[in-house]
Order: structure tokens, then sequence, then C-alpha cells
């Protein structure tokens, strides 16, 4: 077995702080960015963070979306949105649409009344219609859900930023939580923009893009970390520099497994999970460029105390409270 | 040098087989889970069909039988998270006390003076006494009816919360009555909904408490959310009532205190009855099927202490009357009082047969839900749709699988090829371990296994890739080999923990379908360490051992 296929060649040198003001700039033009399409915007929340109810369509026969709202205006629903889902994997005669009803004023629970009245209208326009999935949420539950999904977020957030600091230092755990602040930050504007459904399994997306990232970026400062061990006078710019280009075949290796597997999934997996998939996929992309773009650039500007022999100057005693820039 | 002790190598090869018998049943689906469904019906009833025995006999006994539990998304039913409204246990407790007041102060007339309820928000009784200076003696009495409360943090704390102002005394539970309250009215309520649900004879349905007041019930097979809601039924309540009289008509006039509630079984009967229950189901303790002394059959039932006392009291008065037992406003039987029951226990007996009278065994032990349901959220399913997704995710992640191979054999050769067995352990142990643990696999639990499919050689690639580093310094192939792994080692431990930290909150966290993703995700985490720290090694070492290379190419 001769043939290998190299991501990349064997040996790299390539300086990645090079561009570093430029993919500074990038990043940070996209969070910004991001920010702003988010207030702009707005998320598009699904019925778990808004409440209301969704049926899910099922057609032998086309679909068209003018007649479905025709039949639905008498009930006087107020918001009601109707789209078509088209899917690579659907059969021939398979037409699929989403109805969303947003939470009826003053009903506290669900009514069985509103969904089947839906139904029935929907069934006097197209007989062979079908409900493969309801879901309705209270209001109730939703802002509950808003609150659990921000404290998971933040929860993950806090712990990884501890076992970093814990495991390494602390100009680490910034360099990190900046980096996953950033990818979850632009994921979210890429969901703003497209108005992608944004809903509780888009949340554990984000929170399995922190996890992804983060492994990204634990890799290439436990190899810095065994290069300054390693060499102890060279400049904290070059160790990382060797570090990162040591790993990069890793990473685009691990990258390009979990991308492909994706893929597979975004394409095949039917569109019931795909702004799920999708969420994932894009974030393990923005996750592999900031564990080499962002994360190592911030702990080169907050510096690492190198020698652990010499007493730091400034202060004595802890031992994470250093900072010494080459 | 490269060696793993013989015991270490049994061990992991042992753990290997051990993951593929428990994984094994998830390849005869259908078989298995009908050999399950068989068994659970032979034990439970004791009856053997031939199609029952056939069933069985299509799994070996001696093999593991544990299944992956598909999630209502992947197998079609419904899901109900409903808030048990507890408030309304305060407000009939303050109404059933209410008469016993009554007759306490009333006794002591000549001291408190007139009594009287006045009007107070739900789940608070006012009453104004006719004599305020003797607010005291009135307070005494209320007091009377205050018991203490056992909890580990309400030592000391009586079950009555009693003020008084004026002339009015206000009476409410005490918080420490009210938490010992709640949660009596929680765990009744998932008793009966278990009881009601068990009755449809559905698989594994899930009921639990969730929170502080809401019940998760969560169905497979059933075909909608609203079909779940009408078999739990929300307002449902059980009550024995004196029957003032019958007819056949609907709209016959009553006295003050009186409803007229139609026959559950025979169309056209109304029973016109006193509104006040004599017992409610609530102190109902048991109620079995069983039969009468002429062999008919019947149902047992029996009372708790309080229960027994009233219903002795009213039975005893009242020989010969019919009284009504009436369940959701409806009567479901009449019978006449032959005798004073003051055992506490009795019978119904009437034209029912034996499946009628289980039936109704089911319902009164069940009894009523001791506070209304209100339902936060429901999630409607169709099997069709599941079983989409359930092929969707087959097909994605063969594909995965495969182009994740693909690529590992390109980049790494005959190492790539060990990752690639390593990572079908992985998924075998990652079955298997779903299985034992009888975990719920959810769509966005398949979308966790594919990604770890792509995350699983991870810990592979930095072991491999180590690997080729140490190669090009030159110490020989068995050197770098192991230091590829010892090296690699802080790597891998750091990236997972962290990796599996997410995992950790998104199952505290996450609720339904993110837990399903959290609990594959995690266990994935777990089978790709071992899987590439173990497996992988092993494999090395054997193929290592066999060829004695000069030189290795990674």
């Amino acid at each position: 077995m001769a043939f290998r296929l190299r991501l990349v060649p064997a040996q790299t040198n390539i300086d990645f702080f090079r561009w570093q003001f430029l993919t500074f700039g990038f990043s940070t033009i996209l969070a910004v960015l991001s920010v702003v399409f988010l207030l702009i915007f707005g998320l598009n929340f699904g019925i778990d963070f808004r409440g209301g109810t969704t049926i899910r369509t099922e057609s032998t026969q086309a679909i068209d979306v003018g007649v479905y709202r025709e039949a639905l205006q008498p009930l006087g629903l107020g918001d009601v949105a109707i789209s078509e889902v088209f899917d690579p994997t659907f059969r021939d005669d398979q037409f699929v649409s989403q109805v969303r009803i947003s939470a009826q004023d003053g009903v506290e629970s669900v009514t069985p009344e509103t969904i089947s009245a839906v139904e029935a209208a929907l069934k006097a326009v197209d007989p062979a219609i079908t409900f493969p999935s309801v879901e309705s949420v209270g209001p109730k539950v939703s802002g509950e859900l808003i609150k659990t999904a921000i404290y998971a977020v933040l929860a993950s957030l806090v712990a990884i930023s501890f076992y970093i600091w814990v495991r390494f230092e602390w100009q680490f755990a910034i360099g990190a939580i900046v980096s996953l602040v950033h990818d979850v930050l632009i994921t979210m504007g890429i969901f703003s923009l497209f108005q992608i459904k944004f809903d509780l399994t888009t949340i554990a997306a984000l929170l399995t893009i922190v996890g992804y990232s983060i492994n990204d970026t634990v890799v290439v400062f436990d190899r810095l970390r065994e290069n300054l061990m390693k060499y102890k006078k060279r400049p904290l710019r070059d160790l990382m520099n060797l570090s990162v280009n040591e790993t990069l075949s890793r990473t685009l290796m691990t990258s390009g497994t979990t991308l492909v597997a994706l893929i597979a999934l975004l394409v095949l997996g039917g569109d019931v999970i795909r702004s799920f998939v999708f969420a994932i996929t894009f974030g393990i992309l923005i996750g592999t460029y900031s564990s080499v773009y962002v994360a190592k650039n911030v702990v080169l500007w907050l510096g690492v105390k190198r020698d652990w022999s010499k007493k730091d100057p400034k202060e004595v005693g802890s031992p994470f409270s250093g900072a010494e820039v080459d | 040098m490269l060696q793993i002790d013989r015991w270490k190598r049994i061990l992991i090869i042992g753990i290997c087989l051990l993951g593929l018998a428990y994984a094994m049943p998830n390849l005869f689906y259908k078989r298995v889970e009908a050999h399950n469904d068989a068994v659970a019906t032979i034990e439970k009833t004791g009856v053997t069909t031939p199609e029952l025995e056939a069933a069985r006999d299509g799994w070996p006994g001696w093999l593991p039988n544990g299944l992956v539990n598909l999630g209502l998304d992947l197998r079609g039913g419904a899901h109900l998270l409903g808030e048990v409204k507890v408030e309304q246990v305060y407000k009939s407790r303050m109404d059933s006390l209410w008469p016993e007041l009554r007759s306490a102060l009333a006794a002591e007339r000549a001291t408190v003076g007139a009594i009287r309820r006045v009007p107070a928000e739900d789940g608070v009784l006012k009453i104004e006494i006719g004599n305020p200076e003797q607010l005291a003696r009135a307070v005494e009495i209320v007091r009377g009816f205050s018991e203490p409360v056992t909890t580990l943090s309400g030592a000391g704390q009586t079950s009555l919360a009693i003020s008084a102002a004026g002339n009015t005394i206000t009476i409410q539970l005490s918080d420490a009555e009210k938490a010992v309250t709640d949660d009596r009215t929680i765990q009744q309520s998932l008793e009966i909904i278990r009881r009601r649900v068990d009755e449809v004879g559905t698989r594994e349905p899930t009921i639990m408490r969730q929170g502080e007041d809401r019940v998760l019930i969560q169905v497979p097979g059933i075909g909608s959310a609203a079909e779940l809601k009408a078999l739990i039924g929300t307002t449902a309540k059980l009550t024995f009532n004196p029957v003032v009289g019958t007819g056949g008509d609907p709209d016959a006039r009553v006295g003050i205190g009186q409803v007229v509630l139609p026959s559950a079984d025979q169309d056209g009967i109304y029973y016109t009855i006193e509104e006040t229950p004599v017992v409610t189901g609530e102190e109902l303790t048991d109620a079995l099927p069983s039969t009468d002394q002429n062999g008919l059959p019947a149902v047992d039932f029996r009372f708790n202490p309080t229960g027994a006392r009233k219903f002795g009291a009213y039975t005893s008065a009242n020989v010969g009357q019919p009284f009504a037992i009436v369940l959701d406003d409806q009567v479901i039987s009449a019978p006449v009082i032959r005798q004073a029951i003051t055992t506490g226990s009795g019978q119904i007996s009437g034209s029912m047969d034996y499946e009628e009278a289980n039936r109704l065994a089911v319902l009164l032990r069940a009894g009523a839900l001791p506070a209304e349901l209100n339902f936060l959220e429901e999630r409607t399913v169709g099997p069709e749709l599941g079983q989409d997704s359930v092929d969707a995710g087959r097909i994605a992640s063969a594909v995965g699988f495969a182009a994740v191979i693909v690529l590992m054999v390109l980049s790494y050769g005959m190492f790539g090829v060990f990752a690639a067995v390593a990572l079908g352990v992985n998924m075998v142990l990652v079955f298997a371990i779903l299985s034992i643990i009888g975990a719920t696999l959810t769509l966005p639990g398949i979308a966790g296994i594919v990604l770890t499919i792509g995350m699983a050689v991870d810990a592979n690639v930095l072991v491999f890739e180590r690997i080729r580093e140490e190669l090009r310094t030159a110490r020989g192939p068995a050197r770098a080999i192991e230091l590829g792994y010892e090296r690699a080692m802080s790597a891998i431990v750091d990236a997972n923990i962290t990796t599996l930290i997410i995992a950790a909150i998104l199952f505290v966290l996450g609720s339904g379908p993110v837990k399903g993703f959290a609990v594959t995700l995690s266990i994935g985490i777990v089978t790709s360490v071992f899987t590439a720290l173990f497996v992988t090694r092993l494999i090395t070492v054997f193929w290592f051992e066999r060829a004695r290379p000069r030189h290795i190419e990674v």
C-alpha cells in the first residue's frame, strides 16, 4: 500500500500569524455581522421556543400552498405559516408541507379542537392528505425551554473553561472561550441570515459545535504545552506555529472524516433533522478554522508564563497569575 | 516494547465479543421484540397459546434479548407533558373540612354564636362567628382539626394555617402540608395515569414526574396525542352518591343539591342523585374482581378507615336503598344496599360479565385523578414518518461509515484498515451499551451516532499522526508505535473529556430528543476511546508480532 492520501504535506511550515490581522479582521467582521443579523432579522424560532403548533402534512397530490392558506383562512387562527418541504429522500409521489400556527391568544394549554379544525379544513381541500406529525407547545413551556437552553450553553462554556484552566492555564481558557463564543455566534448569525428554524435540537447542535471546537482547540493546546516544555527558549509565536503545523494533518483529517459522515447525514438523513445537521456541519467548519486562527491568537496576546523555576517578578504566589509576552 | 499481557488481550477480546452478543438482537429486531412480548404475556397471564409459543421460540432464550428502545420519533406515538393543578386539591380539602368544622362549631353555638362560611378564594376557608369575643375559643376548636405534618423539613408544623381577626377565622393548608399534599397528588396522578395507559396494553409507555408538578407521558404506538388525552381523562372523578330516583328523562326536575346523570351502560336510563358524595374514590384502597354468592362476576372493594366509617354510617341508615357509583359523571352501577357495610369492604354485583368486572375493578382501583391535568405540550409522530426516519438514518449511517473507512484506508493504509475494524467494533459496542442500559434511540440520537462515526476515528488519527512523527526520528517501528500511543494519550484524554462535559450538560439540561443525542454522543465518546486505545492497539500488536516488519509506513 504505497499510495497515501495526504490532506497536507508530511511537514508544513506555515506561519499562521502572518495573516493574523486579516484573519482576525475576518473573524471580527463575521462576528459583528452575526450580531447585526441577529438584531435585525432575529432568529426563526421553532415552536419549542415560541409556543404554537406545527402540523406536518403529507399527500400524494402536489401541494398548492395558496389553496391550503385559503382553506385555513376562515378558521381565524392568526399567524399561520405554510411551507412546502422538498427533500431528495422523498418518493416521487410524496408531497410534504409544514403548517405552523402560532400560540393562540389566552390559551394556556394546547387545544385539540384547533388541531382537528385545521386537519378537517385541509382534508376538505385534499382528501389524500395525512398528518404524520403534530406538535404543540404551550407558551409556558416554551419560555422555560428558552431559559434552560441558555443555561445549557452558558453552563457548558463555564464548565469547559474551568476544565481548561485546571488542565492548562487561564490564558488558554480565555482563548478557548473566545473561540467558542466566536463559533456559536457566527453559526447563530448564519441561522439568522437564512432564517433556518431554530429550536431545541439546534441548541443541541450548538453545544455539539462547542464540544467539537474545544476538542480541536485542546489538541493544539496540548501540543503547545508539550513544545513549551521541550523548547524552553523559543518564542511563543514560533512554538504556536510549530504546534499548529505539527497537528495540522490531524486537524484536517478528523474534520475530514467528521464532515464526510455529516454530509452523508445532511444529504440522506431526511428533512426532519436537516437544520440540526446543517448547524453541526457548519459549526465544524468554523470550529476547525477557529482552533487554528482564533484560540491561540488570543493566547499569544495574553502571553503565557514560560519559566516555572523563576518566581514571577510581578507577583509571587499563584502559579496561574503570571504572564509574560515574548 | 509492544507488549500486552495475555489477560489483557483476553479481556479486550472478551469485551468485544460480549458487545457483539448484546448488540446482535438488534439485527433481528422484529423477532426479538415478538419473543420479548410473548415471554412477558406468558408471564403475566400464565396462558400459553401456540402463537405465543411460536413467537417465544423465534429467539433462543439463552441469548441476550435486550433491544435498543426506539424513541417516539422513530416508532411513532404520542408525547404529552401535563401540569397537575395541585391547588385543586387544596380547594377540595377545604370544602370537605367545612361540614366537619361546622358541626364541631355548631356544638358550641352557645359560646361562639352563629357561624357562617363567607366567600374566599379557592383553597381558603373563611368562617365568621357571631360572637367575636369568643374568637379564641373558636380558633381552638378549629385547631383541633389540625394534625402534625411529618416531613423531614416540616418537623413541628401542623397541617392547617389558621389566622383570625375580628370575627373571621381564615383557614388554609400550611406550607408544609401543601408540599406533602402536592407530592401525594403527583404520585397519585402518576399511578392513575399509569394504570389507565396500561389498560391499552401498549409496549413500554414512559410515565414520569418532571419537576415540581409535571408529568411526562410518552406512549409509543398510539395514534395521536388527542387519543392519549381521552384515555387519561382530564377530570375523571369517582364518587359514591345517594340515589334519589331513576327515570328516563334527562331533564327531570331535581331538588337543590341534586343532579341527573346518565347510566354508563344502559341507554335511556337516568339517575337523580345527591350531588354531595358519601365517599369518594380517593378513600378507596383496593378493588378486585371476584364472584358473588351465586358465582356471578362481582367486584370486591375496600375503603380506608375514614371512608369505611362514612360508608358504614350511610349504609346502615339506608338499607334497601340504591346508591350510585359515579365515574366521570356517569353512573357505572347503582346497586341496592342489602346490609350495613361497616367493615370498610363491600361488593358490587350486578349484570356484568367477567371482563366488565375486571374493567370496573381497574377503574375503581385507578380511581379519579386527584386534580385536573393541564396539557402544556403534545407531540404526535405517525409510525410511517418514524419508519422513514429510521430508513434515512440507516442509509446515512452506512454511507457515512463507508466514506470514513475509505478516507482512513487511503490515508493510513494498513493502519487505516485497523482503524476501520475498530470503528466497526465501536458501532457494535454503542449498540450493545444502548441495549444493555435500555436507552432510547431518537432521531437526534441517530445523528449522534453518525457524528460519532466521524469523530470516533479522531483518537486513532491522533495516534497515527504521532506514530508518523516518531517514525521520522527513526527509532524503529516498534518504538515509534509505542511512543505514538504514549504521547497521543494526553491529547486524547483532554479532547474527549471536554466533549464528555458537553454531553453531560446536554443530558442534564436537555429534554426529550436532546437527551437522546447526549446519550449516544457520550456512549460514542467512551467506546471510541476504548476502541482506539485498546482494540486498534491490540490489532496492531497482533499484526506486528506476525509480520515483524523492519520498516512500517503509516
